[in-house]
């Protein structure tokens, strides 16, 4: 194939700014988005070794406990807690981009998709909270 | 309202500038003038050397895009009104070489578009006297990814094709996707063999400002996200399934 660019003049080639995601609203809360899979997976981990204490025995499961009022571990935990739910509302916004479904010929809107989504996640935590909660 | 506003274009002469400037300029400021209109009553009037593309004046042939206050709009839709007491900057699209003033090199996307194959590729031809009937459900499933007009604001607006210029990008894909969901077509495991690649759809990380910018309505990014979903499936399907029964 013919490279098109080889017969062309001389052109100015720009960098992005390093500070391009500052640019826009969009911009910046993509890479916060992005961002929030570090939390998420520290997530992952502190319910790994929650799961690791509770599996050896009472007096790790009270260390575990102690670690957790630090005040440093509440304030990330907050942080976190908040960036995962940041990425949960990102995830369920895509759905609908990514599933087209019609009925009757028309595409269904967008809250039909992520609706029941959202429904889904709010009754598997309600059963989280009372498995946990319940005693 | 003012009866005048400053347009500040972006400048670049090869043969004799290191790097773009800008110059200003002041037109008058008319209820029913674009920003095309501004560019052209400078050329006429003021400087005829500001150089520019442009054809149809009715946002059909996507030749005037470009940067208005940082933002990739079409010229010829672009209403000066709206940006008054101004002043307007006008630059080049972004991530594109800047070949003179305005005008950008468009070579990058003119290869990528050939590698997703935006033609209807059939196993084989109907004898000629034979039409290609399509239901207008049919017509539904891909007529919104066929009125992309290749203006490129899209890639302006891409992140991720600024900072990795190998990425296919939105209008691409977009438009393998118009084919894909074509009764009439049969190339889509082609297409999927070349777009199925971190360079193609799995390049995009959903900023979604393609589809904010898009004059059209296209929605590149909703393309690029059931692209995926379908070559995961394709990926599983593969997996699962003993060779042959796909």
């Amino acid at each position: 194939m013919i490279n098109p660019t080889e017969y062309l003049p001389k052109s100015y080639h720009r960098r992005m700014s390093t500070y391009w995601w500052l640019a826009r609203w969009s911009y910046l809360t993509f890479i916060l988005r992005e961002a929030s899979s570090v939390f998420v997976g520290w997530t992952v981990l502190l319910t790994l070794v929650q799961i690791w204490a509770v599996t050896h025995g009472p007096s790790a499961n009270a260390a575990f406990h102690e670690w957790m009022r630090h005040p440093l571990m509440l304030g990330v935990n907050v942080v976190a807690f908040l960036f995962v739910l940041f990425h949960a509302v990102t995830w369920f916004s895509l759905t609908p981009k990514a599933m087209v479904i019609r009925v009757k010929g028309q595409r269904v809107p967008d809250w039909a998709i992520s609706g029941p989504n959202y429904a889904a996640w709010v009754m598997v935590s309600l059963g989280i909270a009372w498995v946990v909660l319940r005693g | 309202m003012a009866s005048r506003i400053t347009i500040e274009v972006a400048r670049y002469n090869p043969a004799r500038d290191h790097e773009p400037g800008v110059s200003s300029y002041e037109v008058p400021l008319r209820k029913e003038w674009v920003v095309l209109d501004a560019l052209n009553c400078i050329k006429d009037h003021l400087d005829g050397s500001l150089t520019f593309r442009w054809s149809c004046r009715m946002g059909v042939c996507g030749s005037c895009g470009m940067m208005v206050n940082g933002v990739p709009k079409l010229a010829c839709a672009t209403f000066l009104s709206d940006y008054a007491p101004g002043p307007v900057r006008v630059e080049p699209m972004r991530h594109f070489p800047i070949l003179r003033d305005l005008v950008v090199d468009t070579s990058d996307f003119l290869m990528k578009l050939a590698r997703s194959k935006p033609w209807i590729i059939r196993k084989m031809e109907k004898p000629m006297d034979q039409e290609y009937f399509q239901t207008p459900a049919q017509l539904e499933e891909y007529r919104q990814f066929s009125m992309c007009i290749n203006c490129l604001l899209c890639y302006a607006a891409c992140p991720i094709y600024g900072l990795d210029s190998q990425f296919a990008g939105p209008a691409a894909i977009a438009l393998a996707q118009r084919y894909n969901l074509d009764s009439r077509d049969e190339g889509a495991s082609e297409r999927l063999d070349s777009l199925s690649n971190p360079e193609g759809i799995w390049g995009c990380m959903f900023v979604g400002e393609c589809t904010r910018v898009c004059p059209k309505h296209v929605d590149p990014a909703g393309a690029i996200q059931q692209y995926k979903l379908t070559a995961a499936t394709e990926w599983l399907k593969a997996m699962v399934l003993p060779r042959g029964a796909k």
